[in-house]
């Protein structure tokens, strides 16, 4: 992995000399250097991926030059372990002299990167990682993915409304199921729910039997479940071979487990999943169709939210860079980020001046065949949802 | 009651798994008196084996089987001619390095050609579901593994009492010198071994695919648990490890399912109990080498 990522900055940049060379009058000063920091290898290399495909495919649609700068992806992979993270970021803001960082695949990988974006003035774009708390550990961290509780709160709203009574929860144990955990918990229990078993697997878990059967043995409703993007394949395919898909106990929860990226390999037994989630490729826009047909053209597979958390981002940084003129301190971009709005393919999106935190729509979806295929086919709006995890303090 | 009998059968399965992806180390490391580190890498070999032919070529599941076995078996044969063989004299540190590093390259060759994503194999709708028995979820894949694994266990200890090939390894491993030189060829009765033990990680790497999830990081993920099946078991026979797997299979679905606050620490309890009470494991016999 070494040899790909230097032969990658090290085409970058032969690329980069050949462009001043023949332009003969690009100063550094010209150049915009984003360092995009995230896992293209290991068990969260599929997140890392979607990212950097998104972000390529926007700079081929909007061109490399923002406000007289040339942008520059400098592409380090960090394998999702966080002492990775900070020693890129660090050699990417101390060395490459980056003017932001962004990716961040986890959100360990988001903490450990923190302390440097304060120190160094470098805004640091979370495009992936989840957990509520990872905006108030740096005032240069800006969000654009999305945060569990923003998902977690509405499904238990939803699940009260729509005659759930008995829920069993099987979260990961990490700081983002922990998140979906509490938020789902709280605004489902004070509208009259019940839990009837709460159970959280090792986030490294080889086989769900045990669990499930436990599930299944506790006789709910439905069973609210977080794992991260990339197991739910695996999970879904235990929840159907023990037969609790027959046994009448839905699937809901926030929408990792039914993640685009996986979705289509998962079998009939994911139908009727009902899960609230940010985004789906079946979201039905004109912009999300576009993005969707340009993304599958590009490499053959359905863009996922990450993917789209890495599309919002590059743009953000785009936005930015215009709007303070091609100023690149972090400060000014920081402003500049402040209360930015557009419509992304998810749908309207702002960034929060107060938090710095992304404010979205939330939809209720459930997995439906179109086309021969699995979608999460969205069927209610909760309109511009803040962080919940901020809005309680 | 039908839940107790459900999670009994659970837990078997995946014991009966184990012993079949162990039972190799259990050769290598208690007989052959070799660290081998690297024994998940044959497992995961066998997997990907078996999924390739299974999704990409399409061959029928149960056909791949005997592929992964015979796939393992055929790189354990030429790993240990190559390099394992020169290591058999040496410390066990040297061993535990060069296995180790052999994992290293292995997980990192893997993850460049087949992609770092979990990988499953379609498997044949006969295996897919659970019936039932008087109540009692019996899931059709994990009746399967019983099966092979018991068949497979039966078959093991078979050769190695009953038949010539059997007292050749167990005179080889117990006076390597005496045995040759009786006119036993110890280095071929090893490399066959230890490719037929390699052979069994393939298939029990196919088998697991569905269960445990195929990733290039397996034989990392995995080595623990393998170790603990050996130390656990003893190695002085294949009676030991297979209780032992059986014995933690039994215990960590148990764990899981009773206890799922504790679920992952149960087995490294059950493993500490054990190794204090009996440091040379349940069957193990007192070193006298």
């Amino acid at each position: 992995m070494f040899v790909r990522n230097k032969t990658l900055t090290l085409a970058a940049s032969a690329a980069f000399a050949a462009a001043a060379l023949a332009s003969g009058a690009a100063r550094a000063e010209d150049v915009f250097k984003i360092g995009l920091i995230v896992p293209m290898t290991g068990g969260q290399a599929s997140t890392g991926k979607q990212i950097d495909n998104a972000i390529k495919l926007y700079m081929q649609q909007n061109g490399d030059t923002v406000a007289g700068k040339k942008i520059q992806v400098i592409l380090k992979d960090d394998a999702a372990l966080p002492d990775n993270t900070k020693r890129l970021a660090q050699e990417l803001i101390v060395n490459d002299k980056v003017n932001v960082i962004a990716g961040f695949g986890v959100t360990p990988a988001a903490f450990a990167a923190a302390p440097l974006a304060t120190q160094g003035k470098i805004p640091e774009v979370v495009m992936a990682a989840g957990t509520s708390i990872i905006t108030e550990k740096s005032p240069y961290i800006v969000r654009t993915s999305f945060t569990l509780p923003q998902s977690s709160t509405i499904i238990g709203d939803w699940a009260v409304k729509n005659g759930i009574k008995k829920v069993a929860t099987l979260t990961s144990d990490y700081a983002p199921g922990n998140d979906a955990l509490a938020s789902f918990k709280e605004r489902f229990t004070a509208g009259g729910g019940e839990i009837v078993e709460e159970v959280k697997v090792p986030l490294a878990n080889p086989d769900f039997a045990p669990f499930l059967q436990r599930m299944k043995d506790s006789k709910p409703d439905a069973m609210f479940v977080f794992v991260p993007a990339g197991q739910g394949g695996n999970f879904m395919k235990q929840y159907a071979e023990r037969g609790l898909d027959k046994s009448g106990i839905k699937v809901i929860g926030p929408g990792d487990v039914t993640d685009d990226d996986l979705l289509n390999d998962m079998g009939d037994a994911v139908l009727g999943a009902v899960t609230a989630h940010i985004y789906s490729a079946a979201h039905p826009s004109a912009k999300n169709k576009e993005f969707v047909a340009a993304y599958k053209k590009a490499y053959n597979s359905r863009p996922g939210f990450m993917a789209v958390g890495g599309y919002d981002g590059i743009n953000l940084i785009y936005e930015a860079l215009k709007k303070t003129d091609g100023k690149t301190d972090g400060d000014s971009l920081i402003a500049a980020m402040k209360g930015l709005a557009w419509e992304s393919p998810r749908g309207p999106i702002s960034i929060d001046p107060e938090t710095r935190d992304i404010v979205q729509n939330v939809y209720i979806r459930k997995v439906e065949k179109v086309d021969g295929e699995l979608y999460n086919v969205e069927f209610q709006t909760f309109e511009a949802v803040k962080d919940p995890g901020k809005a309680k303090k | 009651m039908t839940s107790i009998l459900t999670n009994l059968f659970d837990g078997v399965a995946y014991g009966m798994l184990l012993f079949v992806l162990a039972c190799g180390l259990a050769v290598t490391l208690g007989l052959m008196n070799f660290v081998n580190l690297a024994h998940g890498a044959f497992a995961m070999a066998g997997g990907y084996v078996c999924a390739i032919m299974v999704n990409r070529v399409g061959w029928p599941f149960f056909a791949a089987l005997p592929l992964a076995f015979v796939a393992s078996a055929m790189i354990g044969a030429l790993l240990e001619r190559t390099l394992y063989q020169h290591l058999y004299a040496r410390s066990h540190l040297d061993q535990v390095l060069f296995s180790i590093g052999l994992v290293f390259m292995t997980v990192a060759t893997v993850d460049y050609i087949m992609g770092s994503s979990r990988i499953f194999i379609k498997l044949p709708d006969v295996l897919q579901g659970q019936f039932d028995i008087f109540g009692v979820g019996i899931g059709r894949y994990r009746l399967m593994i019983i099966a092979i694994c018991g068949l497979l266990t039966v078959g093991l200890q078979l050769v190695l009492s009953k038949t010539r090939f059997g007292s050749r390894l167990r005179a080889a491993v117990d006076d390597p010198r005496a045995a040759s030189g009786l006119g036993i060829n110890v280095p071929q009765v090893f490399a066959f071994t230890f490719a037929f033990g390699c052979g069994l990680a393939g298939l029990g790497g196919a088998l697991s695919a569905e269960i445990l999830g195929l990733d290039p990081y397996f034989p990392l993920k995995f080595m623990i648990y393998f170790l603990i099946v050996v130390t656990v078991g003893g190695s002085s026979s294949i009676t030991g490890p297979f209780l032992a797997s059986l014995l933690l299979g039994i215990g960590d679905v148990a764990g899981k399912y009773y206890v799922p606050k504790l679920g992952p620490f149960v087995i490294y309890t059950i493993m500490i109990v054990i190794l204090i009470w009996r440091p040379n494991g349940l069957f193990g016999r007192t070193a006298t080498r």
